[in-house]
């Protein structure tokens, strides 16, 4: 038999609890205000946003273009493959029918691509480890247009410094030119072999395994090619814009 | 130039302290502090163990704010530990203060301690000690290079491989946070039981006449 007194004892004890929380939140907050990146301005925030921006210069010049990411055989691959997004799954959105890639900025032509035209150029396939900034990590088989034949083919100008991309389900992020002309960063259209999934990124994402996971944006719907710092989804509210592994 | 200096002829040997171990042992005890309460951050985000730290003694607010203070920290004791190291070897630091040590040396001293008959000299550490301090240095040099190595798995890569692989990488650093914060647990308590090694890590201290009277 459940007691109402039973109750109010218990909802006592849970709103001291969380009294005492808060105020020892509160304390922590007061004591380092603006220590999480969420300000532009406190002290703490732009010192940690400067060596951000340190961060990116040491990850750059550290950046071997040669060097390869790990590749692993088909009985290593994670099964099952986590989905993972600043959303759950059950708000993926899936592509127009009549999508289309659309390039802009320092390129040679101002075209928008088909899927079926993006089948038409050469095709590479890579068994990668995805690696989240969360730590966890999962081995995928992805296969696409490499993202350096794209450039060329669109006319790019290689010597810009970021590759941006805008993905209609409003996720955003950027990359370094010398990340985008990796042989191992792929325009991927495939996910083990069959066409993308909207879950997966359908009808292209971009698969760079020289970085983090949100570095690789899913249902991309725009590229490009620009000398004025892009920044992206998670980039803006203070994950690392390098983010190289 | 004090007054003492013409009574001891040589300043840095009255000192139990010299001022190089008194800055990098508060800088860097403060960069381990922030990388290990940053790491917490990072691992709640995704924990290998079923357990999380609890979010109020974490540091960045969010993941994003844990990895920025625990790269941000990095430099620091990267920084910090070079100098340490550069400096102990070159002033003989090491050599003078941490050897010899001997497992007999350790096992008497231990339990010397044990049966409250250790005494304390300012300004010469005991084989116990010398053993603890050369293994929480070397697990804070194993900490930053595990680190090191599931930061940059392609880059350096061999690193990741020395270290097991990424994912055996990350338990190895897990493993080396929890041995230093056992470390600095012990030693925390032990600076308690005699309040005169705080006072002399922050002003250098002065050596005692006689040894054994401190």
């Amino acid at each position: 038999m459940v007691r109402r007194s039973d109750h109010l004892t218990q909802l006592r004890k849970l709103e001291r609890r969380h009294l005492l929380r808060g105020g020892l939140s509160l304390g922590a907050a007061a004591m380092l205000g603006g220590c999480d990146l969420s300000t532009k301005d406190g002290v703490v925030d732009r010192v940690l946003w400067s060596m951000l921006r340190f961060n990116d210069r040491v990850q750059a010049a550290l950046f071997d273009p040669n060097r390869l990411a790990a590749t692993f055989r088909p009985d290593q691959i994670t099964r099952p493959f986590k989905f993972n997004a600043y959303y759950p799954v059950s708000q993926v959105r899936k592509p127009d029918p009549d999508w289309q890639l659309e390039v802009s900025g320092l390129v040679g032509e101002d075209k928008s691509w088909s899927l079926d035209e993006l089948r038409a150029l050469p095709q590479d396939s890579q068994i990668t480890r995805h690696i989240c900034v969360e730590g966890w990590s999962q081995i995928g088989q992805w296969s696409g247009v490499p993202l350096g034949l794209f450039l060329r083919r669109i006319g790019a100008d290689l010597r810009a410094r970021y590759v941006g991309f805008e993905c209609f389900d409003d996720y955003s992020s950027s990359i370094d030119m010398a990340s985008a002309l990796h042989p191992q960063t792929i325009l991927a259209l495939d996910f083990e072999g069959a066409p993308l999934t909207p879950e997966w990124g359908a009808p292209v994402r971009l698969r760079i395994p020289t970085k983090l996971g949100f570095k690789n944006p899913k249902n991309i719907a725009a590229i490009t090619v620009t000398n004025t710092y892009p920044g992206g989804y998670w980039e803006d509210q203070g994950y690392n814009w390098f983010s190289g592994s | 130039m004090t007054p003492d200096m013409t009574v001891q002829p040589s300043e840095t040997a009255a000192r139990v302290h010299p001022a190089m171990v008194r800055i990098t042992h508060w800088v860097g005890a403060a960069a381990v502090i922030a990388m290990t309460l940053s790491g917490w951050a990072i691992y709640n985000a995704s924990p290998i163990l079923p357990f999380v730290f609890p979010p109020s003694l974490t540091l960045g607010g969010w993941l994003g704010g844990g990895i920025a203070w625990h790269i941000a920290s990095m430099w620091v004791l990267i920084a910090d530990g070079a100098a340490y190291l550069a400096w102990g070897l070159a002033s003989g630091h090491f050599r003078r203060d941490f050897l010899p040590l001997s497992a007999r040396g350790v096992a008497r001293d231990f339990w010397a301690a044990l049966t409250l008959r250790l005494v304390h000299r300012l300004g010469s550490y005991n084989a116990v000690q010398r053993l603890l301090y050369v293994l929480v240095l070397a697990a804070i040099v194993l900490a930053v290079l595990s680190g090191l190595s599931i930061w940059k798995p392609v880059q350096l890569g061999w690193l990741t491989w020395l270290f097991g692989g990424y994912d055996f990488a990350r338990r190895i650093h897990f493993a080396l946070m929890s041995g230093i914060v056992a470390f600095l647990v012990v030693h925390v308590v032990l600076v308690a039981l005699v309040p005169s090694t705080l006072v002399s890590m922050i002003t250098g201290g002065r050596r005692p006449a006689e040894p054994g009277r401190a």
